[in-house]
């Protein structure tokens, strides 16, 4: 492996500068005493306080987490197994035609694909709520996934299935050993766009939910018109240390595992 | 012989498409065709082909060109080094991390970061020059619709650059190769597809932007989604907010015709 | 593969212990349908300390749930699928909503309150004898200005906007009625007009505006004024409060041309389950006390005169947010212009966007 030269390492510290501003300013004036995200006045840490008393905003953050993790998950199975399917289309005309299809919905602006889908859900009679919002979540996930795991699939070298197959392997071991562990990566990045995407959502939910339920999306846009409290910088800010002390964790207690099992083969 | 998994795989994906794409497809095309007072008409296809909504399609696509290469740009090298990077999965993963915060809260703290009276300008100041406008310029818009963008286009071209097979690039180099020989024979070819679903899962959302070109341009870039968010939510003009739609498929169906593979087949049987 | 199976029943066991806790927060409200209700509101618009002296008051469950345009509420309503028993709409909604037939009449004798609303603000046109609803908060809208970036111009006129030392300077709020709705304040017509000759002339001269706008933009006009990004803005008035409060620098006029008077008012939406736990709602939320309690928390303009008794003197004789009588009857209130004129609006507002480049 090449060493990374010093001006490389300068370019990857001023991207991550830059994608970790806005979320650092966040978090600074959550600190704020002052009402809002102006003029610092001092710190405190009330709006912290806010957060763990006000169970109605905790409850909405538990159900946006819930929300994402679920729909990411099963956009993440439908839209690779779609993958899959669509590389074995040996029509080009069909192909493309499916991936057309495919995207209209990442084309579409939000407010129509939350409108078609009121209508739809209504029409249907699914209660809006927690399925509704679920559904609508992987409905637009999806595409997403197509997106990154189709590269991968393309980019498999197809002597590795006849090899495979020479060697007496059955479809499902293809599946299993060979194509999955292959567009891996790409079923990864799926994952965790998708986790974006539903995340950031907020007009398809505003359409979709009902009954109570709600994201914490809906919550922060609708309060544009009287001002975002700074409770919510605050839940944002918990949120994000949280995730990076999540993943850091993970990643070093699973790294560290599978170097000790590599190390016993 | 591989047909049937093959066909049992798509099963869930077509239905999908079924429920959640030609439903909505259907419904926006039966708008399309409503005017104001449900009367069934071709008006707004009319309307379409005014100046006022030309003049917006294109700025919606010299934007969205701007944004998908600005990021391209930014990405590629962003992608090439975080590969050569020791604890590559996790620098991957905290690429991502920030797109999870809530958007419109990002959006406020751009606005603060470029305002008159912000970080950015009080750095430029200590060097003696006077504070620049930054907010409501193309400038602002673009950046940080790029910044938006970023984590989108940084994965898939990670994951072509990463099974990359080194010895292709020592095989070339050794063979006499310059750096930048290596990188458009050999690096770039093996990376293609990456590169174009990133453009794809860029440039097709970044033509249907909204909101931000209000909070950051302030109205002073005007795009499809924001004509298609405005007949929806203000005007309450269903028909002429889905033809806009209609147009937006179809160039979405147009582009994908230029960049869809052209060879035969797949290579996964 | 081995990696995907462990991810996957990650995420799942992680899905189920969240929702084991998000359960057993909840719990607590009990979710017998008969004793809920539903309020449909813009977020931050209710001080939520009076949300849990009613649910103490009355037993009643309260789920709060939040828009953040007009439009897209009347959308939720119509489609049903969710009981909203209260929804907070904008004037000009209501009579659209009445149209749809998407309002419940209101029963008075259970709500005896409303005898503390100034006459002033009820059996207006867009809604007679209040039959489907009550004033909740009322405004204006007109400009705020920084008296320190702008010379000697004290916006007492509309022209005082195009005058020339203001160029680039001027913040637009992004709404066809309020800018339009100026543009022919700013010539002595209605802004309610209906005359293309009117409109098309209000248009022009708003074009010739184009020069000073700096911006036009929605909701985030708030920070932006604070931090004196602009020097003046045009916008409601509680928008203005809210600026003010954090920018004692800014002052707000409303030009003697006149202007918009606006009302955020209370309805049962035609979707309610819950009529009786409805009207005591409306009941409660119009109790001098908790108007008074309101209007301090959200800081807008209250039409509750008794509540007004009990408010800091000095909030409620400034006639920046309390208009005298006389400076009132300047103002006109919204009226329902019907599908092709609102219509005929925005086009004229996109055509102005488009003039600023």
């Amino acid at each position: 492996m090449t060493k990374l030269s010093t001006s490389a390492k300068v370019y990857l510290a001023m991207v991550f500068i830059v994608l970790y501003a806005p979320i650092l300013y966040l978090v600074f004036y959550s600190f704020n005493s002052g009402g809002s995200m102006n003029n610092f006045e001092s710190f405190t840490l009330e709006h912290y306080k806010a957060v763990f008393e006000d169970s109605r905003l905790l409850v909405i953050l538990i159900n946006t987490v819930i929300v994402a993790l679920l729909s990411a998950l099963i956009s993440t199975i439908i839209g690779t197994l779609g993958a899959i399917g669509i590389v074995t289309v040996k029509d080009a005309k069909m192909r493309n035609t499916l991936l057309s299809l495919n995207n209209v919905l990442i084309v579409s602006p939000d407010v129509i694909i939350g409108a078609s889908f009121l209508i739809l859900f209504t029409m249907v009679g699914i209660k809006l709520g927690f399925a509704s919002v679920l559904l609508a979540h992987v409905a637009f996930s999806v595409p997403i996934v197509v997106l990154m795991v189709l590269p991968k699939l393309l980019e498999m070298n197809k002597s590795l299935i006849d090899a495979a197959l020479d060697l007496g392997a059955t479809k499902k071991d293809i599946m299993m050993r060979v194509i999955l562990p292959y567009i891996q990566p790409g079923i990864f990045a799926g994952f965790f766009l998708a986790l974006t995407y539903s995340l950031d959502d907020f007009a398809v939910t505003f359409f979709v939910t009902g009954n109570g339920f709600s994201t914490l999306s809906v919550e922060i846009y609708s309060m544009a018109r009287a001002g975002i409290s700074l409770t919510v910088n605050a839940i944002s800010g918990l949120v994000f240390f949280v995730t990076v002390f999540v993943v850091i964790g993970y990643y070093f207690i699973t790294s560290r595992a599978s170097k000790r099992t590599e190390g016993q083969q | 012989m591989q047909t049937k998994t093959s066909k049992s795989a798509l099963f869930p994906y077509v239905l999908w498409i079924a429920l959640f794409v030609i439903a909505p497809i259907a419904l926006v095309v039966y708008y399309s065709l409503l005017d104001l007072h449900g009367n069934f008409t071709l008006d707004n296809y009319k309307a379409f082909f005014t100046s006022v909504y030309l003049k917006m399609t294109l700025s919606s696509f010299w934007y969205a060109f701007l944004i998908t290469f600005f990021t391209l740009l930014i990405s590629y090298p962003t992608a090439y080094f975080l590969t050569k990077t020791k604890h590559k999965q996790l620098w991957l993963l905290l690429i991502i991390i920030p797109s999870w915060i809530n958007l419109l809260l990002k959006t406020y703290a751009f606005i603060g970061i470029f305002g008159l009276y912000g970080p950015i300008n009080a750095f430029i100041e200590v060097f003696g020059f006077d504070p620049q406008q930054m907010l409501f310029t193309d400038l602002s818009f673009v950046f940080v619709s790029v910044y938006i963008f970023i984590p989108f286009m940084i994965l898939p071209i990670f994951n072509s650059l990463d099974r990359l097979n080194p010895t292709l690039i020592y095989a070339a180099r050794d063979l006499g190769a310059s750096a930048i020989t290596t990188f458009r024979r050999v690096v770039l070819p093996l990376t293609l597809d990456g590169v174009k679903s990133g453009i794809q899962v860029v440039f097709i959302p970044a033509l249907s932007l909204f909101m931000i070109t209000r909070l950051i341009a302030g109205n002073r870039v005007i795009t499809l989604g924001t004509a298609i968010e405005q007949q929806f939510l203000v005007t309450q003009n269903w028909g002429m907010g889905s033809t806009i739609a209609v147009f937006l498929i179809l160039f979405m169906v147009i582009i994908m015709l230029i960049t869809g593979q052209k060879d035969k087949g797949g290579r996964v049987r | 593969m081995k990696q995907l199976i462990q991810a996957t029943i990650a995420i799942l066991v992680v899905s189920a212990l969240l929702m084991y806790a998000a359960n057993a927060m909840s719990a607590g409200g009990g979710k017998s349908g008969k004793n809920t209700l539903t309020i449909f509101n813009w977020g931050e618009y209710i001080d939520p300390d009076l949300l849990k002296q009613f649910e103490k008051e009355t037993g009643i469950h309260v789920v709060y749930e939040t828009f953040d345009s007009n439009e897209a509420m009347m959308t939720k309503i119509q489609q049903g699928g969710t009981a909203y028993d209260i929804a907070v709409p904008s004037e000009y909604m209501i009579e659209k909503m009445k149209e749809e037939d998407l309002l419940i009449p209101l029963d008075k004798t259970k709500i005896p309150n409303i005898k503390n609303i100034d006459p002033y603000f009820l059996d207006l046109p867009f809604d007679d004898n209040n039959k489907y609803s009550v004033p909740y908060f009322w405004g204006t809208v007109g400009i705020v200005y920084n008296p320190s970036l702008v010379g000697d111009l004290d916006f007492s006129s509309w022209e005082d906007l195009w005058d020339s030392s203001l160029k680039r300077k001027v913040f637009l709020v992004d709404g066809a009625r309020e800018v339009i709705g100026m543009g022919l304040n700013s010539l002595g017509y209605s802004l309610n007009s209906l005359n293309d000759d009117e409109l098309r002339e209000a248009t022009d001269k708003l074009i010739t505006l184009a020069p000073n706008v700096k911006a036009i933009i929605g909701d985030e006009i708030t920070p932006l004024m604070i931090n004196n990004e602009a020097a003046v803005a045009l916008t409601w008035s509680g928008q203005a409060a809210d600026m003010m409060y954090e920018n004692e620098e800014l002052d707000f006029a409303v030009p003697e041309e006149g202007s918009n008077l606006w009302f955020d008012n209370m309805v049962i939406p035609k979707t309610s389950k819950n009529m009786e736990g409805a009207h005591a709602f409306i009941n409660f939320m119009l109790d001098a006390d908790s108007a008074a309690t309101n209007a301090d928390y959200v800081g807008y303009s209250t039409p509750n005169i008794a509540a007004m008794d009990l408010m800091d003197e000095e909030v409620v004789t400034d006639e920046r947010y309390y208009p005298s009588e006389q400076q009132r009857d300047t103002l006109e209130v919204y009226k329902n212009l019907g599908p092709d004129y609102l219509g005929k609006y925005n086009e004229l507002f996109l055509e102005f966007k488009m003039s600023i480049r």
